[in-house]
């Protein structure tokens, strides 16, 4: 008992990031609409931001700017007194491509749309098999 | 369908869940995640780049290179939302209403109609988007310049605090996208055109690599920003600081021309007359 308490507190975070990727990954195969498939999409990327930026966590540590001052020659600085600044430098950059994504996604949508007046997967599979 | 994604997401969860059982605990320090390379990092941002941000000196100096493939990746998603919508501009058409600033009454000009009536007490309105509202119009008009100076503020200052070149750009293309949803896509597009948006992105991108080609010019590796020495003053280790700041800049406005093109383009569907 003591054990799987133990298992459960130190990995909770990554259950909770796996059930939102489900989330995202069950909404973009079930829903019929493809906004809501982009929406399952982003909730997707959310999932893996939110797992890549735990990744970086380190208990007692603080944000990765080195404390520093003017006048004083810096002293070593301690790698475990700050969270790993890699993950984040990643998800930074994944979060603004992702809503570049989301945009050229919901254009194709836009696209989409103006081609067969519905946004709903199994009407439009139905126009392009009987045209 | 449903039943079949309900089986494989279970599945897959699963499966997940299953090799968490290998993974490091949350907030452990000596995760492998946090052993090899990023200590490094951490340890001579200061001495190397004189830039205490380590997320900053990793984004723009350490992995630049990456960097400047995610904003080619921005840039590459505007032309492709642009190619994807907008269609080829026909005669634009003559606003068919208008609203009395004073009164807020609205007209509606019949086609072959004439305004006659002194234009500048009125102003034209979109025909799917006539409410209006005096109270959002103006408190966004005076906090926009706040959130643009902001937006300059966190490009600048990304160096020493949390901030830097995507977090700027996004808030001041979130700025002029407030601008649109505020009041419309015409007052908008008067602040910024569809020019100046689609030229902030590649003008940004080319900042980045310019800085490149620039130290590769000097005689230094690409994007080695010590070769910038020679015509900045302070030094090769500041030389790397002002480096990181150019790199910042084009990233800033390759984000924010992008975000807004994008917008334009999605909100009018690439028509660009009327619009949120």
């Amino acid at each position: 008992m003591e054990e799987i308490l133990g298992l459960v507190i130190a990995r909770y975070n990554y259950w909770i990031y796996i059930t939102l990727m489900m989330v995202g990954l069950y909404g973009m195969i079930a829903k019929n609409n493809l906004v809501k498939k982009i929406v399952g999409m982003n909730i997707f990327q959310t999932a893996i931001i939110l797992f890549y930026v735990s990744i970086g966590v380190k208990k007692g540590a603080t944000i990765p700017i080195i404390e520093h001052s003017h006048d004083v020659a810096h002293q070593a600085v301690r790698a475990a007194d700050y969270i790993n600044p890699l993950p984040h430098v990643l998800m930074l950059t994944a979060i603004v491509v992702s809503v570049a994504t989301l945009g050229v996604a919901l254009a194709v949508a836009v696209t989409v749309y103006q081609r067969h007046q519905t946004l709903e997967e199994d009407e439009i599979l139905k126009q392009i098999r009987e045209p | 369908m449903k039943a079949l994604g309900l089986i494989i997401v279970a599945l897959v969860g699963a499966i997940l869940v299953y090799a968490t059982i290998d993974f490091p605990p949350f907030g452990d320090p000596e995760s492998p995640a946090s052993l090899h390379v990023s200590p490094r990092y951490l340890e001579k941002t200061l001495e190397e780049t004189a830039v205490p941000n380590a997320v900053t000196s990793v984004l723009a100096d350490y992995r630049s290179f990456d960097t400047m493939f995610e904003t080619t990746v921005i840039f590459c998603a505007g032309v492709a939302c642009f190619l994807l919508l907008r269609v080829p501009r026909r005669r634009p058409p003559a606003p068919r209403q208008f609203r009395h600033r004073l009164t807020g009454l609205t007209f509606r000009i019949k086609d072959g109609g004439e305004f006659v009536l002194p234009v500048r007490e009125f102003e034209p309105v979109d025909s799917i988007w006539t409410p209006y509202d005096l109270i959002i119009e103006t408190i966004c008009r005076y906090l926009i310049p706040f959130i643009q100076i902001f937006g300059l503020y966190v490009i600048a200052h990304g160096h020493y605090s949390p901030g830097g070149g995507f977090q700027g750009g996004v808030i001041l293309g979130a700025s002029i996208i407030l601008l649109s949803v505020s009041h419309n896509l015409r007052t908008a597009l008067k602040r910024m055109g569809e020019k100046t948006s689609a030229l902030f992105s590649p003008l940004g991108v080319l900042i980045y690599t310019g800085t490149g080609v620039l130290c590769l010019v000097l005689g230094y590796n690409f994007l080695d920003y010590q070769a910038l020495a020679a015509l900045l003053p302070g030094g090769p280790i500041m030389a790397r600081s002002h480096g990181i700041f150019l790199v910042e800049v084009g990233v800033g406005m390759a984000v924010m021309g992008t975000m807004v093109w994008i917008f334009k383009n999605l909100a009018s569907r690439g028509r660009y007359d009327e619009g949120l």
